[in-house]
C-alpha cells in the first residue's frame, strides 16, 4: 500500500555512499581539505601574502604547493568516489520483484519503498531490511548467508511469523494488510524488536524474523518479505560508519613538533620584529627620504607589526606544507613493500599480505606486547578428528609429526561416501563398527544426526558440508567415514545414509546451543518410530545430567577426557535418552508453551530444555585436535628475543591453553614456575597474584596504593607501580596462567596494577577462557598501564573487540571468517609472517620515517634560519636571500625526492640480518631514532648548517670586491649543501643572466666548496666517533657483514641454538598432576565457534557500549 | 607475456619477483670506518691545505686601493653643502689625492662603494617596475603601483624609471688623474661600457621601441625621477647609445646589492695607451668628484676603490684564511681522531657484541 506508506516519509532505497556529485565536489571537497590545520594554515598564508605591505613573498609561492597537495588529494578523492558512485548505480540498478497490486513486477532496487512486498529467488541479494513473511520452504524457514554483513560464511536460519507463513502465493499476499510497528533505525545487527498488528492480533517480531540487507538467500527457491527499513536506515548502511582512526605515536610526536615549531617560528617572527621596530626608529626614519614610509605605515611599531606577518610568511618552511603528504607517501610506499612481500604470501591459501591501514607502519617497529588468539591465529583452526571414547574404550592415537608415519586408515573400500582428506590411524574403531558394535554404532549416529551442519552434494557421493564451526564439521566428517554419513536435512527431517542404507529420521526439535547451556541436542524420530534424544556437549555439563547407572562408565570417560584435554585435544561428550511417545508429547507442549512466550521465552526455552535433558544414558566422548600453524613456535622464539613480550588471550579451556603454549614454546621446562591463577573470588584471586608475585620477588616492593581491603593474608603485598622497572628485570623464567574469573576480579580498578606488574615480570602470560570483550580490556590495561605499543592478532569474530582496541590489529586470514581481517590494519594468512612483518617491515618503516622526519626537519631549520640570520642585515625588512621559486620549489621539487627516496628505500641492514638479530628491534620499542632529544640534535644541525651556509658566504662578500655583486632580489646568492646535496639555484626567466654570470665566478665555487666542508665536518667525526665508540647493533651487525661471513654464522648458531634445541611433539607436555580435577571444576569449555561469534558479534558490533556495561557483564561471566 | 600466464592457479597472487618489490634494489651504503673517514679527513685537510696557499699566493698578489672621499681632501665642503636639501640642485665637485706605491699590473678596476646604504630592503627592492625597464610602452606611461610613491611627479606625469631603486641613483661621477712625476697630469682613460653582464644590457634593460623617435621624443611625456639632474635619456652624454633604460651604470645601480656595504663598478682601467698599457703605474693621483649623492642622511659614507683582479676575483683574503683555518681545523680534528681510534676503537673492540 504504497500511497499510505508514502506519507510517513520513508527512507527510499536508493543508496548514497558516494560523498559528492560534479557540482558539490569542489565546494565540499575543499571544506573537507581545509578542516585540516595544515591546510587551513596554509590558506592563512595566503590571506596574508595577498596584502600588499605584509607580502614578503608573491602568493605563488604558498599557492603552488597548497595547490599541489589539494589538488592530489583531490584527485584521490574524486577517483574514490568515482568508484563509490558506480557500485552505488551497480547497486541501485539492481533488479527485484516487487509485488504491486497482486502481480510481480520488477523494479529496481532504488524504487523499492517501505511497504512493498518483496520476492526474492534464491542466490540473490536481499534489497532492503525485510520482515520475512512467508517462503517456499515449510515452516516459513529460509537459509541466509551474511558474508557481507558480519563476515561470516557459515548459513543462518530464519523463520517467518507462523502466521505469515502460510500466506503462500502473490495473491495471498497481495491483501496482507498487516502494520509494523517496530524500533527506530539502528545498527545492531543482532537484535531487532518490533511488533506485527494483522487481524487485530499482535505478533512479536526479533532478528529471527529478519532479512537484513546484504544477506544473500541461499537454498531456498523463494521467499517473500515486507520491506521494514530502506536504504540508508537498513542495517548494513547504519553500520558502515566511519571507522576510528589510530595514530602512530610518532604521529603525535610529530604534531607536538610541529606545534613547538610553531612557537618558534612565531618566537623568530617576534624577535625580528622587535629588531624591525628598533632598526626603523634607529636607521629607517633617516633612510625615509630614499625610501619614504609607506603612507599606512607612519610609525615604527606599525612597521614592525606588519614585519612580524611578513616573517611569519617567509619562514614558514619551517612547518613545511609538504611535511604530512611526504609522511603519507612514504607509508603509502611502506604498505606497498608489505602488500609485495613475497614471503608473506601463502601459496596454500593464495593471499598476499596486506596492508589494510597505511597509517601504522612505523609502529610496526615498535611493538612491545603482542596479544594472541589461540585458534586460528597460533593453531590452524583445523579440526581432526583425533580419539574418541566409546563405551569406556578408547580410541585413536596422537599422530605424532616427527614420529614414523602410521599408516592412514582407508576408507574407501568400506565406504564410498568417505572424505578423502579425513586421516585416523587406529583400525580398531573401524573394526569395531565394521563388528557393528551397537555403542559405536549410537555414537556415530549421535555425531551425524545432531549438529547444526548444512549439506550439499554437488554430485552423486561428493558431499560438502558447511559447518557452523570447524568442530562440528570434523564430527560430522569423522562420523561419515565410518560409516554414517549425513546426506541431507529439511527443516523436519535428516537423511542419512548408515553403513550403507539411506535412513531418514524425522526431526522433531532442535534444542539449540547456547553458551550458557553449553550442549545441544536433537530429538529424532527414526524410521522404526522410535523417539530419541541425542546431546553432545560440554563433559562437565553432560556428566551431570547422565542417568545414575552411568556411574562407572562416567568415572572412565572422565578419566579419558582429562587425558585428551591433557593432551591439548578440544572434548566432547555424547549421550541419548530414550523418549516415550507421552513424554515426548507431554514435553513438546511445555516447549510450545515456552516458545510462545511473550515475556522472557528464553528463559522458559532453556527451562524446557533442561526438563529433558535428564536422565541421559552416556555414550562416550569425542576429542579434536587443533593443529598448530607453520613456523609457531620459531616466530615466538625470535618474538621473544626481540624483547616483544607475548599474551596469548584465549576462549579455550586452561590445559588446552597451556598445552598450546607449551607446544609453541611460550612455556618451557626450563621455566622456574608457572603460576596459575585460577580464583573464584577477590581474595583469592588477590592472593594468588600476591603469592606469585612474592615468590618471584626476594624483595617484594611496597604498594603503590594500599587496597581497600587489609591485605590479610600474605606476607607484606607485592604491588608495585614505581618498582615497575625491577619487576621488568626481574622478568626471568616465569610465567603466568589466568583463568577468564580471576580475569575479571584481576581487571578490577583496585588490582588492575598488581596484576600488570606481575603479569609483566613473566615471561610468558596466557589468559584462559576469556571473553572477546575481557581479551579487548586487557589490551586497554597494557596500553593504560604501560605506556607501551601494543598488537592484537587474531582471526576470529571473538578477537574483533582486541583488534580494535590495539594500537595495531593483524588478521589472520584463516578459518573463522574474515570479520577479524575487515577490522585489522594488516592482515596476512600465517601467524608466522607476524615476524616478517615485525622485525623486518617494522624495523624498516621505523627507522625510515625517523630518518625521514629527522632530515626533513634538517633541511628546513637549514634552509629558513638563513632567512633569519639575513633578517640582521637587510633592515628586518623580511626580504627574501633566495629568488621566490626556489622557496616555493624546495620542499616540493628540488629536496623532496632526496628525503622521500630516503624515507622509502633506505635499510641499514638487510632483511636476513635483521631476523636474525632479533635485538635489532629494541631501539623502535625504546623509541630512540626520534625522540625529542633527537629532534634537537638534528634541529641544532639544521641551525649550525644555516649558520655556515649565511655567514660564509657573507664573510666572502665582505672582504671581497668583485665585478659584480651577485646577491640581488631576484638571483639567488647562496648554495645549499644540504648534507653532500648541492641545490643550483633557479632562476627566474627573465633573469636567466644571474646564474650563468654568478656560477662562472670561481668564488662562488670555492665557496661552496668550503661550506661544504665546514657543514660536513664536525657531523662526519661525531658520527665516526660515535660508531667507533658506541656502535649500535645495527652498525655491528653491518661492519660484521662487511667483514666476515663467519662470525655471522657463529653468532647465529649461538643465539637460536639454546632455544631451537628439541623439538617437542605437538601436545606431549604437561602430563601434570592436578589437571583432571581442574577440569571437572572447570565450568566452560568452547563447544563450537559458532557460539563465541554470536557472543561476540553482539560486542564487536557495538563493543564501546557494552564496555559501559563491563561491569555487570563480568559479573554475568563470573557467576555462569 | 609470459606474465599473463603465471596469473592463474594457486600462486596468482603472487607479487612479483622483482628487485624493486622485494626491496631488493642494489644499495651503496658507505660505512664509517676508520679506513675510509680517517684517510677522508686527511685528504680534506690537504686539500683545503693546498687551496689556501694557492689562493693566499694569489690573493697576494693582488693590489687594492681604497679611498673613503666623504670628507676627504676638499670634498668637505661638499659635504656640508649637500647637508642641506635645498642646495641639491647646486653642483659641487672637489679633489682628493693619493698615491699608489707599487704598480697595478693588469687590468684595474675602479669601483665606488657605499656604506650603511640600504639597497636590500624589501620595499626599496620592490619599488620598481621591470616591466617599464624591458621598454614596454604601456609601463612607461603608467608604471606599476610598486614603484608607488616613486610612480608620479607633482604633476602627474609618469616617471621613467620609476621606483626608489632608480630614484636613488648613485650619482657622483670621478675623473682619475695621474700625476706623473715631473711630467703633466694625465687623465686616466676609463672604460665606461660593456662592464654589465650581457643579459642585463641586452634582455632585462631595453629601450622603449624607437622607430625612428629618438629617446627624448620616446620619452617625452614622463619625467625624470624625483632626485636626478637629468632625464634618463641623458644620462651619458658623450655616448647616445649608452643612454635611457640602458645606460650601464643605472643597470649597474639596479642589480641591489645583498648588504648594507657594497661596492659597484664604476668603469674599468682602459689600456689603449701609454702609460697604462701594462696597468697602473706607481705615483700620485687625483680623483676629481663631482659630489651630488647625500650620504649624511643616513650617515653613510662614500669611497672609490681601485683594485686588480686574480682568477677568482678580486684581492679577498678572507677566502684563503678560512681554507686555511679550516684545513688546520680537519686536521686536528682528523689526528683526535685518530688518536681514539688507536686508544679505544681499533681493531672493533667496540664492535663486539
Amino acid at each position: 500500500d504504497r500511497e499510505y506508506n508514502e506519507k510517513f516519509q520513508y527512507a527510499s532505497n536508493c543508496i548514497m555512499t558516494s560523498k559528492y556529485n560534479i557540482i558539490t565536489f569542489l565546494p565540499v571537497n575543499l571544506f573537507e581539505q581545509f578542516q585540516e590545520v595544515a591546510n587551513t594554515y596554509f590558506l592563512f598564508l595566503l590571506i596574508l601574502q595577498l596584502i600588499p605591505q605584509i607580502s614578503s613573498l608573491s602568493w605563488f609561492t604558498t599557492i603552488v604547493p597548497l595547490a599541489l597537495v589539494l589538488s592530489i588529494t583531490a584527485v584521490k578523492d574524486a577517483t574514490d568516489d568515482y568508484f563509490r558512485h558506480k557500485s552505488d548505480n551497480q547497486v541501485n540498478n539492481r533488479q527485484s520483484q516487487v509485488l504491486i497490486r497482486g502481480s510481480l513486477q520488477n523494479e529496481k532496487w532504488m524504487n523499492v519503498r517501505v511497504g512493498d512486498i518483496i520476492k526474492l529467488e534464491n542466490n540473490q541479494f536481499v534489497a532492503a531490511d525485510l520482515l520475512l513473511l512467508s517462503s517456499s520452504e515449510p515452516h516459513g524457514l529460509c537459509y541466509i548467508e551474511t558474508a557481507e554483513l558480519d563476515g561470516e560464511t557459515n548459513m543462518k536460519v530464519r523463520q517467518s511469523v507462523s502466521v505469515t507463513s502460510e500466506l503462500g502465493d502473490p495473491n495471498n499476499l497481495a491483501s496482507f494488510d498487516g502494520e509494523v510497528v517496530c524500533e527506530p533505525p539502528n545498527n545492531k545487527l543482532d537484535r531487532f524488536c518490533g511488533t506485527l498488528y494483522w487481524r487485530e492480533k499482535k505478533y512479536t517480531l526479533t532478528n529471527q524474523n529478519m532479512l537484513l540487507r546484504g544477506c544473500v538467500l541461499r537454498n531456498t527457491e523463494a521467499c517473500y518479505g515486507l520491506v521494514i527499513f530502506a536504504g540508508p536506515d537498513t542495517k548494513l548502511m547504519q553500520n558502515s560508519g566511519r571507522t576510528k582512526f589510530k595514530r602512530t605515536s610518532i604521529d603525535r610526536l610529530m604534531n607536538t613538533l610541529v606545534l613547538w615549531i610553531f612557537g618558534f617560528l612565531v618566537c623568530m617572527g617576534v624577535i625580528l620584529a622587535v629588531g624591525n621596530a628598533v632598526w626603523e626608529r634607529e636607521v629607517g626614519s633617516l633612510f625615509q627620504s630614499y625610501l619614504p614610509w609607506d603612507p599606512p605605515v607612519d610609525n615604527f611599531l606599525f612597521s614592525a607589526f606588519l614585519s612580524f606577518w611578513s616573517y611569519v610568511i617567509i619562514l614558514n618552511t619551517v612547518v613545511p606544507i609538504s611535511l604530512y603528504v611526504s609522511v603519507e607517501v612514504i607509508r603509502l610506499g611502506h604498505s606497498y613493500f608489505i602488500n609485495w612481500d613475497q614471503q608473506m604470501f601463502c601459496s596454500q591459501c593464495n593471499t598476499a599480505a596486506e596492508a589494510r591501514t597505511t597509517t601504522l607502519n612505523e609502529e610496526l617497529g615498535q611493538v612491545e606486547y603482542i596479544f594472541s588468539d589461540k585458534t586460528g591465529t597460533l593453531t590452524q583452526n583445523i579440526m581432526s578428528f583425533n580419539k574418541c571414547s566409546i563405551n569406556g574404550q578408547t580410541y585413536g592415537e596422537v599422530t605424532d609429526p616427527l614420529g614414523p608415519q602410521q599408516k592412514k586408515l582407508d576408507f574407501t573400500p568400506f565406504n564410498p561416501l568417505a572424505d578423502p582428506d579425513f586421516c585416523f590411524y587406529d583400525d580398531t574403531l573401524l573394526e569395531s563398527v565394521k563388528v557393528g558394535d551397537l555403542h559405536t554404532h549410537e555414537f556415530f549416529r549421535v555425531l551425524s544426526l545432531c549438529h547444526t551442519v548444512m549439506s550439499e552434494e554437488k554430485s552423486e557421493g561428493e558431499l560438502v558440508y558447511k559447518a557452523q564451526s570447524p568442530d562440528e564439521g570434523a564430527l560430522v566428517t569423522a562420523a561419515r567415514n565410518f560409516g554414517f554419513v549425513f546426506r541431507s536435512r529439511t527443516p523436519g527431517t535428516i537423511t542419512t545414509t548408515e553403513m550403507g542404507q539411506t535412513v531418514t529420521y524425522s526431526l522433531l526439535a532442535i534444542l539449540d546451543f547456547n553458551n550458557i547451556r553449553k550442549r545441544m541436542s536433537v530429538i529424532v524420530r527414526s524410521p522404526e518410530g522410535r523417539i530419541r534424544l541425542y546431546c553432545k556437549g560440554a563433559d562437565t555439563v553432560l556428566l551431570e545430567r547422565l542417568h545414575p547407572c552411568n556411574q562407572e562408565l562416567m568415572n572412565i570417560t572422565s578419566d579419558h577426557l582429562n587425558e585428551y584435554a591433557a593432551d591439548g585435544l578440544r572434548t566432547l561428550a555424547l549421550a541419548y535418552r530414550d523418549l516415550s511417545e507421552d513424554e515426548w508429547e507431554a514435553w513438546s507442549e511445555s516447549h510450545r508453551c515456552a516458545d510462545k512466550a511473550t515475556d522472557c521465552r528464553e528463559d522458559r526455552l532453556a527451562a524446557a530444555y533442561e526438563e529433558i535433558e535428564q536422565d541421559m544414558m552416556l555414550l562416550g566422548a569425542t576429542a579434536i585436535e587443533d593443529k598448530l600453524q607453520e613456523g609457531v613456535p620459531e616466530t615466538i622464539a625470535i618474538l621473544s628475543l626481540a624483547n616483544i613480550k607475548i599474551w596469548v588471550l584465549t576462549g579455550d579451556k586452561q590445559e588446552t591453553a597451556v598445552n598450546i603454549g607449551y607446544s609453541c614454546k611460550m612455556l618451557t621446562d626450563d621455566m622456574t614456575e608457572v603460576f596459575i591463577i585460577s580464583g573464584h573470588t577477590v581474595q583469592s584471586v588477590r592472593q594468588e597474584l600476591r603469592s606469585g608475585g612474592g615468590k618471584k620477588l626476594r624483595c617484594p616492593p611496597p604498594p603503590p596504593h594500599p587496597p581497600p581491603p587489609p591485605p590479610p593474608a600474605s606476607p607484606p603485598p607485592a604491588s608495585p607501580s614505581p618498582p615497575s622497572n625491577l619487576m621488568d628485570n626481574i622478568s626471568g623464567e616465569f610465567a603466568l596462567v589466568i583463568n577468564g574469573h580471576s580475569l575479571a576480579h584481576a581487571l578490577e580498578a583496585d588490582m588492575e596494577g598488581e596484576f600488570v606488574s606481575t603479569a609483566c615480570a613473566c615471561k610468558a602470560v596466557i589468559c584462559c577462557r576469556v571473553t572477546p570483550l575481557q581479551k579487548a580490556q586487557v589490551v586497554e590495561l597494557i596500553k593504560k598501564h604501560k605506556k607501551a605499543v601494543t598488537l592484537a592478532v587474531g582471526d576470529g569474530a571473538n578477537d574483533v573487540s582486541m583488534i580494535k582496541s590495539a594500537h595495531i590489529g593483524v588478521g589472520i586470514s584463516g578459518q573463522e571468517g574474515i570479520q577479524a581481517v575487515l577490522a585489522s590494519d594488516y592482515s596476512f594468512s600465517q601467524f608466522r609472517f607476524l615476524q616478517r612483518l615485525l622485525l623486518v617491515h617494522g624495523r624498516w618503516s621505523y627507522l625510515r620515517m625517523c630518518r625521514f622526519l629527522c632530515y626533513f626537519f634538517y633541511k628546513n631549520f637549514a634552509f629558513t634560519m638563513v632567512h633569519f640570520w639575513f633578517g640582521f642585515f637587510c633592515g628586518f625588512s623580511a626580504q627574501t636571500v633566495y629568488d621566490q621559486y626556489f622557496i616555493t620549489l624546495y620542499n616540493i621539487v628540488y629536496t623532496s625526492l632526496p628525503v622521500l627516496a630516503m624515507g622509502i628505500f633506505d635499510q641499514d641492514v638487510p632483511d636476513q640480518r635483521s631476523l636474525e638479530y632479533p635485538k635489532l628491534y629494541e631501539p623502535g620499542q625504546l623509541n630512540l631514532l626520534f625522540n625529542k632529544r633527537e629532534f634537537f640534535i638534528c634541529i641544532t644541525q639544521g641551525i649550525y648548517t644555516s649558520v655556515v651556509l649565511f655567514f660564509v658566504p657573507y664573510a666572502v662578500f665582505y672582504f671581497y670586491l668583485t665585478v659584480l655583486l651577485p646577491c640581488t632580489k631576484r638571483t639567488p646568492l647562496f648554495s645549499l649543501p644540504v648534507q653532500t646535496l648541492f641545490r643550483i639555484f633557479p632562476n627566474q626567466f627573465h633573469f636567466v643572466g644571474s646564474a650563468q654570470s654568478t656560477l662562472l665566478q670561481p668564488v662562488v665555487w670555492l665557496t661552496i666548496a668550503l661550506a661544504t666542508a665546514i657543514c660536513i665536518v664536525p657531523v662526519l667525526a661525531f658520527r665516526f666517533l660515535k660508531l667507533d665508540l658506541k656502535p649500535q647493533l645495527s652498525d655491528t651487525v653491518r661492519k660484521n657483514k662487511l667483514r666476515q661471513k663467519k662470525r655471522k654464522m657463529v653468532g647465529r648458531n649461538g643465539r637460536l641454538g639454546a632455544r631451537s634445541g628439541s623439538r617437542r611433539s605437538g601436545y606431549a607436555f604437561a602430563h601434570q598432576e592436578g589437571f583432571g580435577e581442574l577440569i571437572t571444576s572447570g565450568k566452560n569449555m568452547r563447544l563450537s565457534s559458532l557460539a563465541l561469534a554470536t557472543f561476540a558479534s553482539k560486542h564487536s558490533s557495538s563493543w564501546i557500549d557494552t564496555l559501559q556495561h563491563s561491569t555487570s557483564m563480568n559479573n554475568g561471566f563470573v557467576n555462569d | 607475456m609470459g606474465k599473463v600466464k603465471t596469473k592463474t592457479g594457486p600462486l596468482a597472487r603472487r607479487p612479483d619477483n622483482s628487485a624493486f618489490k622485494q626491496q631488493r634494489l642494489p644499495a651503496w651504503s658507505p660505512m664509517l670506518t676508520a679506513n675510509t673517514v680517517l684517510p677522508f679527513f686527511y685528504f680534506m685537510a690537504l686539500i683545503c691545505m693546498f687551496l689556501g696557499v694557492w689562493l693566499l699566493l694569489t690573493v697576494q698578489s693582488t693590489k687594492e686601493m681604497k679611498l673613503d672621499y666623504t670628507e676627504a681632501g676638499t670634498c668637505d665642503r661638499c659635504f656640508e653643502k649637500r647637508k642641506n636639501v635645498s642646495n641639491a640642485a647646486q653642483p659641487c665637485s672637489c679633489t682628493v689625492v693619493f698615491s699608489i706605491g707599487k704598480k697595478f699590473k693588469g687590468d684595474v678596476f675602479f669601483y665606488y662603494g657605499l656604506r650603511n646604504f640600504h639597497q636590500n630592503l624589501r620595499r626599496y627592492m620592490d619599488s620598481r617596475d621591470d616591466a617599464q625597464m624591458v621598454g614596454r610602452k604601456k609601463n612607461l606611461q603608467t608604471p606599476s603601483t610598486y614603484c608607488f610613491p616613486f610612480t608620479t611627479d607633482q604633476n602627474g606625469q609618469p616617471i621613467a624609471p620609476c621606483g626608489a631603486v632608480a630614484n636613488s641613483m648613485f650619482n657622483d661621477s670621478f675623473v682619475l688623474t695621474y700625476h706623473m712625476p715631473g711630467g703633466r697630469p694625465e687623465k686616466v682613460p676609463l672604460l665606461r661600457q660593456g662592464i654589465t653582464w650581457y643579459t642585463d644590457k641586452n634582455i632585462k634593460f631595453r629601450n622603449p621601441k624607437t622607430e625612428n623617435l629618438t629617446l627624448p621624443e620616446v620619452f617625452k611625456g614622463t619625467a625624470k625621477p624625483l632626485y636626478w639632474q637629468k632625464p634618463v635619456y641623458e644620462l651619458d652624454p658623450l655616448d647616445p647609445t649608452n643612454n635611457g633604460f640602458i645606460n650601464d651604470d643605472l643597470i649597474i645601480w639596479m642589480r641591489e646589492a645583498a648588504f648594507p656595504n657594497f661596492k659597484k663598478l664604476y668603469g674599468v682601467l682602459n689600456r689603449a695607451k701609454e702609460p697604462f698599457t701594462t696597468g697602473l703605474p706607481a705615483g700620485n693621483y687625483s680623483i676629481e668628484i663631482s659630489y651630488n649623492f647625500p650620504v649624511q642622511y643616513f650617515r653613510g659614507r662614500k669611497e672609490v676603490v681601485l683594485t686588480t683582479l686574480t682568477w677568482f676575483g678580486g684581492q679577498n683574503h678572507f677566502l684563503p684564511i678560512a681554507y686555511l683555518v679550516t684545513s688546520s681545523l680537519i686536521l686536528l680534528v682528523a689526528i683526535v681522531l685518530t688518536v681514539v681510534w688507536w686508544k679505544f676503537g681499533k681493531n672493533g673492540k667496540n664492535m663486539e657484541e
